[in-house]
């Protein structure tokens, strides 16, 4: 169950997404995600639904893939809604029980926090399913480079993050490991309140750190046995350059964010 | 010249207890001797603890010596500025296969090492290309490390290490992690690079079968060199070797034990087609 998160996760594939540099993908997520929060109308949302389809269609990342990762935050997402559909004061009243009250502003927030949290999850999903860690750390790498005149050590950053995302899988993999072996030892997850459940978390806590340090450890010798000293004097294997497809993209997406900028005005 | 040499090597570290405090030095190699030449396909045995793999780690200057001293490729590891060069010419691959594997892709992590020594791209992927095909992972490339078997993930670890153009491969303890099928995998991939492109091999290992082919084995138990010679002298030694406890191949513990019982055959048979050939000589 624990594998099935799939944020974080890269889907090979052939598509044009795919072939997009990682700088376009970062920035033009950005912009989504920004597009998200800057309206909030049926025709911005029917808007954003619109091109997350189109890219996710051209993307040839399944669907069903794409959903998944939206297990993770299932939790989330209902603490979300239902705190903005009791909270939220404003217009007709739909329903009054008791100490809870709904309200037609409540209602439509809730539904709209919910879709830009989906949204903001499967656009993001998006982006890691289409571009190799790698590629991701290096765009991340070329946007911030500014930084360096301010002593920002933004290759070790972008080599760490990269690194962290090639371990979740691992990871996740050896805490499934890790549970299986302490419920086979009669350790009980699963009953008891919040407190007895997260206090069971601890012996798969602790094991699973200490591996993971374990690990770091060697991967660091790795790395070092095959002459990693930092980003000085490094080449690139796969160097980013712009090609016409990437203007192509920041073009559509710019057209799609001043589409979002004008419904805004129109509806809003 | 020799490609890898050692003088009298130690290497100590600092026992310490729970607090932290060092409560006295603990020698995990005392004092050792090693001529590997080029070309040369070297095998180091021992049980756990017997100081094989702090040994691989000074090959490619990952631990430094705290007394004598050890040569790769002529180059002295005490020497910071050497460095780089060393641990070019003398790559290494680590026991655990998910723990070495850094890119997310096959092919990023072949050139993951040709990145860091600054080849230009062009020749990278020239490099990658032809270090995948030489362990046979070329159909490989585009894949994810996840999904690969232990064996596979190995060869590309291997793949990693060739394509910095290395003189000499250390391979420390390469299959322990390994399913039999994954461990004869990654022997015969090492087998045909050492065939193809001559390079110099130093397999550390616990598994009796995979060092037969060796030029040279040693023997190591408590940090020292205990044993050294050909295969088949060092097997021919089947109560020496049970001390430092370790085992014999099961075909030459066979051949020992007829001999044993009086069936007259020669000493250190290695394979299967030896005793065949030996039993047939009654006939």
């Amino acid at each position: 169950m624990i594998r099935d998160i799939t944020i974080g996760q890269y889907y090979p594939a052939q598509s044009c997404i795919h072939r997009l540099d990682p700088r376009v993908k970062i920035v033009c997520t950005i912009l989504f995600l920004v597009s998200l929060f800057v309206q909030n109308s049926i025709w911005g949302y029917a808007l954003a639904t619109l091109f997350l389809a189109a890219v996710i269609r051209a993307s040839r990342v399944p669907l069903k893939f794409i959903v998944k990762g939206l297990k993770a935050i299932v939790m989330l997402l209902l603490f979300t809604v239902v705190m903005n559909l009791f909270l939220t004061k404003g217009g007709r009243v739909l329903v009054d029980f008791w100490i809870f009250r709904i309200t037609e502003n409540g209602l439509r927030t809730s539904v709209f926090m919910a879709i830009r949290l989906v949204y903001l999850i499967m656009g993001s999903s998006i982006m890691t399913f289409t571009t190799t860690p790698n590629g991701l750390t290096d765009g991340i790498e070329s946007l911030l480079r500014p930084l360096n005149r301010w002593k920002v050590p933004v290759h070790e950053v972008a080599m760490m993050m990269s690194i962290a995302l090639r371990f979740i899988p691992i990871l996740l993999e050896e805490t499934d490991k890790i549970m299986k072996a302490q419920i086979a030892r009669g350790a009980d997850l699963e009953s008891g309140n919040l407190i007895q459940k997260t206090k069971a978390m601890v012996p798969i806590l602790v094991p699973l750190f200490v591996s993971a340090f374990r690990r770091a450890n060697e991967l660091a010798m790795a790395m070092e046995a095959r002459c990693y000293h930092g980003g000085e004097g490094r080449t690139k294997m796969k160097p980013l350059i712009y090609r016409a497809g990437d203007y192509a993209a920041y073009g559509i997406t710019l057209l799609y964010l001043a589409g979002i900028v004008v419904v805004g005005r129109f509806t809003g | 010249m020799e490609m890898i040499q050692a003088r009298e090597l130690v290497y100590e570290y600092e026992k310490r207890d729970d607090e932290g405090n060092v409560i006295g030095m603990s020698r995990a190699i005392d004092g050792i001797d090693v001529d590997v030449q080029p070309g040369q396909f070297v095998a180091i045995l021992g049980h756990n603890g017997s100081g094989k793999s702090t040994l691989a780690k000074h090959m490619n200057a990952i631990l430094v010596p705290s007394g004598g001293t050890m040569w790769v490729n002529g180059r002295d590891t005490k020497d910071p500025r050497e460095l780089m060069q060393i641990r070019q010419s003398a790559g290494m691959v680590f026991q655990n296969p998910d723990n070495q594997i850094i890119g997310t892709v096959v092919e990023e992590d072949v050139g993951f090492g040709p990145e860091n020594l600054g080849v230009p791209t062009e020749e990278i992927w020239l490099r990658v290309e032809e270090s995948l095909r030489s362990v046979g992972m070329l159909e490989y490339r585009t894949h994810s490390p996840n999904k690969l078997s232990g064996g596979q993930k190995q060869r590309v670890a291997i793949a990693g290490v060739l394509a910095m153009e290395p003189q000499c491969i250390v391979l420390d303890e390469p299959t322990a992690m390994l399913d039999p099928n994954g461990r004869k995998e990654v022997i015969r991939t090492v087998m045909e690079l050492r065939r193809k492109k001559q390079v110099t091999v130093i397999l550390i290992t616990h598994y009796m079968e995979e060092v037969i082919d060796a030029d040279q084995v040693y023997v190591m138990d408590g940090g020292r060199i205990v044993m050294k010679g050909t295969p088949r002298e060092i097997f021919s030694q089947v109560e020496e070797l049970k001390k430092y406890r370790l085992d014999v191949p099961q075909v030459t513990m066979l051949a020992e034990e007829l001999r044993r019982r009086g069936v007259q055959i020669p000493r250190g048979i290695l394979r299967k087609e030896e005793l065949l050939e030996a039993l047939c000589r009654f006939n």
